[in-house]
């Protein structure tokens, strides 16, 4: 118990004076994660809209194996990414393997097929009753899109949040692909679970409290993008 | 805003009438929905499509208006460009409102149709006077009552100026006085040289503005003539019961 005190003062003394192993750290995982989320939206988005609004066959098997790979977890992603970019494997010539980027690639993967679900979801409802009217006004195929995307967008944010979310949360694909090397790939996850077996209790405590917050300000902004979703459908 | 003085709207040199339809048919797998549908719509006045529920009459109209497609036979405008935005409208017999204000939804068609900005704001004032919306103008459309929002879907489609005008049964959800104000507001539309082409099963309202009938039933045309003709002499047996209201579906 008293251990536990201890950690508690020394991790609200390192947020407070804002020590700079610690935002260093913060930093990273923003950085990674939100890189990861930059470029998972683009892909995500484009993937969810176009499995909304066209009809392929094997249209279903995507939208199936989308929802399936939302589940994904995360240690598999990180073996999966890992195996790809060791040395023996296909991209290991390009020598990524524990970097940052290394670490961003795991996550679009994680994250890409989450952002993609949610947003074909609510894409597809909203051109079932949409696609009539664009069509009777006569709207480009691209008008349409572009309509269809800011209709949708505080779901879209959702969705986006949603992935952001799981992202800056996960740490078994990051551990394995970044290696949790101190002052390069180390980030919020991967410390607290090392320092914590470590001894360094105060660092994973107050990198806990500061996840925390982040969770809870994701959670919040979901909150109030859904309102405003409600609001508009309304 | 006094409905009889409605702007003449500029008119392209080449019409998009008539339209000529010959031997139509639109089936979905092995349901044939509409069979041999041959009219031609010509300018002039208001065309009535009439038939009980069930008939056809939606579908026809998406049919004319291009949103589906004839799995047989031939429809034919007379200009080529009858596709480009703007030439014709619909409104739907459940409108659809896009998630933003009523005068935006308004604008977003005018938009679409490109025209120039501060032209737009004008004409979007018009048309929400001319649908008694002002008041609503800056609320959200979804949040609008149904007769409310048919009268929006009024508004957005015929502030686009269409040579055509497709409404599907445009006062089923009015009160009486929204009714004759949005039909004098359609006899108005129909008096700039717009034609009108308008789905109902209200036999009073196909009298008061028809000059030519179209009577559906059971997705067949039985019958496709002047609307004084019609009225004094139907020629079909399922017409001359729809009119003494004695026809079911
Ligand atoms: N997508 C569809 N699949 C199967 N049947 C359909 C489809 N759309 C319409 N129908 C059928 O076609 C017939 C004509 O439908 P339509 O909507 O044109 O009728 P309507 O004359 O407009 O009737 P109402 O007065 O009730 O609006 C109906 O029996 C309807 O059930
Ligand atoms: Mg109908």
């Amino acid at each position: 118990m008293n251990e536990f005190a201890d950690a508690a003062v020394l991790a609200s003394k390192l947020v407070l004076h804002a020590d700079a192993t610690l935002l260093e750290i913060v930093r990273r995982s923003l950085e990674v994660s939100l890189a990861a989320v930059g470029c998972a939206s683009v892909l995500g988005l484009s993937a969810g809209a176009l499995l909304a609004v066209t009809r392929f066959p094997g249209r279903k098997l995507c939208i199936i194996l989308t929802n399936a790979l939302m589940g994904l977890p995360p240690v598999v992603v990180g073996l999966l990414v890992y195996l790809s970019l060791s040395r023996t494997g296909p991209f290991g010539g390009w020598g990524l393997l524990f970097t940052p980027t290394a670490m961003v690639i795991a996550q679009i993967v994680l994250i890409t097929p989450i952002i993609c679900a949610l947003s074909r979801q609510t894409l597809e409802d909203l051109w079932l009753e949409y696609a009539e009217q664009l069509r009777s006004l006569r709207v480009t195929a691209f008008g349409s899109l572009r309509t269809l995307l800011w209709e949708a967008r505080y779901s879209l944010l959702t969705a986006i949040l949603a992935g952001f979310g799981r992202a800056i949360a996960e740490v078994g694909a990051v551990l394995i692909v970044g290696g949790n090397i101190a002052h390069v790939t180390r980030v919020m996850t991967t410390t607290i679970a090392l320092e914590t077996s470590r001894g360094d209790l105060a660092l994973a405590l107050a990198l806990g409290f500061i996840l925390i917050t982040i969770a809870m300000l994701v959670n919040g902004t979901t909150f109030v993008l859904r309102e405003l979703a409600d609001c508009d459908a309304r | 805003m006094l409905v009889s003085a409605l702007p003449i709207p500029f008119r392209n040199s080449c019409p998009i009438l008539p339209l000529t339809c010959v031997e139509v048919d639109y089936q979905i797998g092995t349901t044939v929905l509409l069979e041999a549908l041959s009219f031609t719509l010509s300018a002039g006045g208001p065309t009535v499509i009439l038939g009980p529920n069930g008939a056809g009459k939606t579908l026809a109209l998406k049919l004319c208006h291009g949103l589906i497609n004839p799995t047989r036979g031939t429809l034919r405008w007379s200009d080529a460009a009858h596709d480009m935005p703007g030439r014709q409208a619909m409104v739907f017999q459940r409108p659809v409102m896009l998630r933003r204000s009523v005068a935006a939804n308004i604008e977003y068609g005018l938009a679409v149709h490109k025209v120039p900005a501060p032209q737009r704001a004008e004409r979007v004032k018009t048309m929400l006077e001319l649908t008694g919306l002002v008041a609503l103008a800056g609320r959200s459309a979804r949040v609008l009552s149904s007769g409310e929002q048919q009268r929006l879907a009024l508004a957005r489609a015929w502030a686009m100026q269409p040579e055509v005008l497709f409404l599907d049964e445009p006062t089923a959800n009015l009160d009486p006085a929204a009714t004759s104000a949005v039909e004098e507001l359609i006899i108005a539309i129909a008096a700039t040289g717009t034609k009108v082409v308008l789905s109902t099963h209200d036999l009073q309202q196909a009298r008061r503005f028809a000059a030519q009938i179209l009577f559906l039933h059971r997705g067949r045309l039985l019958e496709s003539s002047a609307a004084d003709d019609f009225f004094k002499q139907p020629r079909s047996a399922a017409a001359t019961a729809f009119l003494r209201g004695e026809l079911w579906w």
